[in-house]
């Protein structure tokens, strides 16, 4: 598999990572899904990482700049379908991803982004400050 | 000496019922009172190790109680451990049942026929070093026997003490009674993320109020299973932080990064909020008599 296959809902690109990341892969990846945000004019994007059993240092800087990348591109992005597993080993690592957001699931991870892009004042705020704000 | 032992199985044998009842004697003097169902068990024990040490002195070496020989002397004593474990008895106890057997075992040592001292205090000795070992072998096994219960009861309690409960749709709460240590923070962790996975829950409550102090290490705990909870997509909210805590974390400096609330039912009703539910009253409450 040469590279990780990118699908469009709506507005949204759903990428759902099924094979170990290397390097190249993930070089590749961030290439296609900037250009793919780009053309489609895309404002959010979803990872789904459910079927991934280790996540290691590298894989989370990856999500991060992801994020980052779609953020400059005005898209949101969510990560989705970590196992249970994978997030204690992540804590372990002290990688919390704070900048990236998550959900349980695509359906979650679908609303999120459907009520991010239709109440663009929560857009960027962090989520525990728009909990903040709640109170 | 290689005769020793044939010797001592030879004693053991001729003087069997002397030394038993010079050995339950001792035992009596020791102080710890037996009522009548207990001494029977103690006799019938005293009866089967000195048949059993009979066996194995007759068979095998008495300076080294490990080898193949000495096997059903060991495992009667750990059998005698584990059962006075359950009975409740100290280690003292349990060490003084191998020790008394001296007195007696020393007295017909000293009555056999034609022995002349020199010989005398070299069986003593050796008898002494013999069961010098198996009083060990028989304290080890008893502590070993009550680590494994203290083992089992602390695994006991640590699934006891870690519950995830559904308060509502998509609402989980994970009250913590107890300190947080790691091997606690790890299973709390797997429950709540297990949970968090079959429920679909989009907020998670994590009750302090059982929780009697929050050092930097247990908000550390705190601080790793709201993250893993973020990771899987569950906002956290903390509550039940008593005033004595909130202090505490505020003179430790600690930044917990997570919405808290005083109690329960403020948490429940910020979560019930935050997925677009409210809780209304419909005329006046109803009395329980009515």
């Amino acid at each position: 598999m040469s590279e990780i296959p990118i699908l469009r809902i709506g507005d949204c690109l759903l990428v759902s990572i099924q094979v170990d990341m290397h390097d190249r892969l993930a070089m590749t990846l961030q290439d296609d899904l900037t250009q793919r945000i780009v053309a489609d004019r895309a404002h959010g994007v979803m990872i789904d990482i459910s079927a991934l059993e280790i996540v290691d240092s590298f894989i989370g800087r990856m999500l991060n700049n992801i994020a980052s990348m779609s953020r400059v591109l005005d898209a949101v992005t969510v990560v989705v379908g970590m196992r249970p597993a994978v997030a204690i080993t992540l804590v372990e690592l002290g990688l919390t991803l704070t900048g990236v957001r998550t959900a349980l699931n695509v359906d979650k991870g679908l609303a999120m982004i459907r009520g991010i892009i239709d109440n663009p004042q929560n857009g960027y705020a962090r989520r525990d400050a728009r909990a903040d704000r709640e109170q | 000496m290689p005769h020793d032992n044939r010797a001592l199985a030879a004693l053991i044998e001729k003087d069997h019922a002397a030394i038993l009842s010079g050995w339950l004697a001792t035992l009596k003097r020791s102080g710890k009172r037996y009522d009548s169902r207990a001494e029977a068990t103690v006799v019938e024990q005293g009866r089967q190790l000195l048949d059993q040490l009979r066996r194995a002195a007759a068979a095998g070496q008495l300076d080294d109680i490990t080898t193949p020989e000495w096997a059903p002397v060991r495992d009667l004593l750990e059998d005698l451990s584990r059962v006075r474990v359950a009975d409740g008895f100290s280690t003292s106890e349990t060490a003084a049942f191998v020790f008394s057997i001296k007195e007696p075992l020393f007295d017909a040592l000293r009555r056999a026929p034609g022995v002349t001292a020199d010989e005398l205090a070299r069986q003593i000795w050796t008898v002494t070093c013999l069961l010098d070992q198996l009083g060990l072998y028989t304290i080890e096994a008893f502590v070993r026997t009550r680590e494994d219960m203290i083992g089992r009861q602390q695994q006991e309690l640590l699934e006891l003490s870690t519950p995830v409960v559904e308060l509502w749709d998509g609402i989980l709460a994970l009250p913590l009674i107890g300190t947080l240590d790691s091997a606690r923070t790890q299973i709390v962790m797997e429950n709540l993320l297990e949970r968090i996975v079959t429920s679909g829950a989009e907020i998670a409550i994590i009750d302090i109020t059982g929780v009697p102090t929050v050092d930097t290490l247990v908000a550390q705990h705190l601080i790793k299973t709201i993250s893993a909870a973020r990771l899987m997509g569950a906002d956290c909210i903390l509550s039940g932080i008593r005033p004595q805590i909130a202090q505490t974390i505020v003179h430790l400096g600690l930044e917990l990064n997570v919405v808290s609330k005083a109690t329960m039912a403020d948490a429940l009703g910020l979560a019930l909020r935050r997925t677009g539910r409210s809780i209304v009253r419909h005329g006046a409450p109803v009395s329980p008599g009515a």
